[in-house]
């Protein structure tokens, strides 16, 4: 019988989505769930509750402590050892992939990252993770009793099963500051940005938009549907967006629940950055393009006549 | 300035891949393989931190004899030492575990790798390497200062862009970004094949993780593919708002 620790992770007091699907796909492999929230009051973590989290256990470094990766996995290591966790799931995002792997080599476990399925088979549990950019799919077991694994976010479905009741407790580490070598010292907030990473829809332009001057066609678009913008390679490299915004092999690997791509011909890397989607929308005047192959819906033809009507309709049908 | 900077030989991002004869590896025939793109960023670094600072760059992979020719490549960019730490099909783990000795008995100041290998994409020997090691490291690092012993470093995180703080010595991992390689010149790339490669065998430790499969992922796509008509652009509309209900 597992017992499995989940790490939560909050912004603004308020859990992360990531968390609630960490939650139900601990549940999917096991019973004995337990979360973990580090540096946030348990108030922040009361709505776990409503995904069916039981147990929580908060720690906590004193206000105003910044955030330190070697500070925290040192407290979760203590954790882990004193409580005998031998599941640890993290969110496979800027922290989680930093923090898990660091983890695993403390609690002497084996460690998986960016896993998009979960399940037992016997007494094993076997994971699937993307490689070479989501070409291909492996799976794999671990090879050590504590096993740790981060999960992609925005694959796992966070799935509302309310628990009767949700014990807190908190932890004392025994860590102490000394311990944060790296400390987080601002944060500087893409104010009003959504990032292709957490949002459910992105709009990406391609070369085809032809100049930064253009890029509004996109913009246009992205915010009707309430979506990130994104960007091919080629648009990045040539300066009109930033590299936050590059979705494929060298920027993000994104899997929202729609993707648009405008103007992209759909090279084999921006393909391994986005094939993940679970609906596809391509815009590109050449019928051949390989993003077609990939694409569930498309629209053969030049992204200045059609983006403009697209924007509009989308509009007056989301009204 | 010690530095360590850590590569990996992967296949070229371009190249299509195929599930091989045992199943739970990629056919490697007719792959082209090259330096893994993000180590280009952390070898450039390293040379700029040289020049401005003294010192040497040891660039450093786990691998089989065929990973010498990255070594190549690193030493013609300008790499002061090359060593192959020779070992087949290691995981993460024992090649973290294979770095970090290394590491250890050589001494350091700093340590370079890219912030992912292009094969695997775990984004985790840079921080199990640093946690072996009882250093500090930040992951995915798009711009790099160090002064004296104080390091501060930028990264992208979800919505924002963190700034850190830490001391010497520590690991960095290398994102797109942080600065432009320079390419070898041909002089370079000729000299480059008559310096030495130091050559260690790995040591063998039990593996962490077994991979049992590996498969291509399936494409089950719509595929509705219209023209730039006004009623093709409404079908496409009308399509995902009620057929996939995405909007």
């Amino acid at each position: 019988m597992s017992k499995i620790l989940v790490y939560l992770e909050s912004n603004n007091n308020t859990l992360k989505r990531v968390s609630f699907e960490l939650i139900t796909a601990a549940k999917s492999i096991g019973t004995d769930v337990t979360g973990v929230l580090i540096g946030a009051g348990e108030e922040t973590a009361k709505s776990s509750q409503d995904y069916g989290l039981s147990e929580l256990i908060t720690i906590s470094f004193g206000a105003n402590n910044p955030y330190s990766s070697t500070q925290h996995a040192a407290a979760l290591n203590n954790l882990v050892k004193s409580k005998g966790f031998d599941t640890i799931i993290f969110p496979a995002n800027a922290t989680g992939l930093e923090l898990a792997p660091r983890v695993s080599v403390l609690v002497d476990g084996a460690y998986i990252s960016d896993v998009v399925s979960i399940k037992n088979e016997g007494s094993e549990l076997i994971v699937q993770k993307p490689v070479y950019a989501g070409k291909a799919l492996i799976s794999a077991k671990f090879n050590r009793p504590v096993k740790v694994l981060s999960l992609r976010p925005n694959v796992f479905t966070a799935v509302k099963s309310p628990a009767a009741s949700l014990n807190v407790s908190s932890f004392d580490s025994g860590v102490s500051d000394s311990e944060a070598k790296v400390k987080v010292k601002s944060l500087l907030k893409n104010e009003g940005k959504l990032d292709v990473l957490e949002a459910d829809i992105v709009v990406s332009g391609g070369r085809a938009v032809k100049g930064p001057e253009n890029y509004h066609l996109i913009e246009n678009l992205a915010n009707v549907l309430g979506g990130a913008v994104g960007a091919s390679r080629a648009v990045v490299d040539a300066g009109w967006r930033p590299h936050a915004e590059q979705v494929g092999q060298t920027g993000k690997t994104v899997s929202p629940t729609l993707y648009v791509a405008c103007g992209i011909s759909g090279a084999v890397q921006h393909l391994a950055g986005m094939s993940s989607s679970k609906v596809i929308l391509a815009i590109n005047k050449d019928k051949d393009a390989p993003i077609f192959k990939v694409a569930d819906y498309g629209l053969v033809g030049d992204i200045f006549e059609i983006l403009p009507k697209l924007t509009e309709k989308i509009s007056s049908v989301k009204g | 300035m010690n530095i360590l900077v850590f590569v990996s030989r992967v296949p070229d991002t371009a190249t299509k891949i195929f599930v091989g004869s045992d199943g739970k590896s990629i056919d490697s025939k007719g792959v082209k393989y090259i330096l893994n793109p993000y180590d280009e960023f952390a070898l450039e670094e390293g040379l700029r931190l040289r020049e401005k600072n003294g010192g040497t760059v040891s660039a450093v992979t786990v691998g089989a004899s065929e990973s010498s020719e990255i070594l190549r490549t690193a030493l013609a960019m300008g790499a002061d030492n090359a060593v192959i730490i020779k070992g087949e099909n290691f995981d993460s783990y024992q090649t973290a575990h294979n770095l970090a000795e290394y590491a250890k008995s050589n001494g350091f100041d700093l340590i370079l790798t890219g912030k992912q290998s292009v094969d695997f994409d775990s984004l985790q020997v840079p921080s199990m390497v640093a946690t072996m090691l009882d250093i500090p490291s930040v992951s995915v690092v798009s711009k790099l200062e160090i002064n004296g012993g104080n390091v501060t470093a930028e990264r992208d995180v979800e919505g924002g862009r963190e700034l850190l703080e830490t001391t010497l010595p520590c690991l960095i991992s290398c994102q797109k970004g942080l600065n432009e390689p320079r390419y070898p010149k041909l002089p370079d790339i000729m000299k480059a094949k008559k310096k030495p490669i130091n050559e260690i065998d790995a040591k063998a430790i039990e593996p962490s993780i077994v991979i049992t499969g590996m498969e291509l992922p399936s494409n089950q796509r719509v595929g509705k593919i219209l023209g730039d008509s006004e009623s093709d652009i409404n079908e496409i509309v009308r399509s995902l708002h009620q057929d996939a209900k995405v909007i």
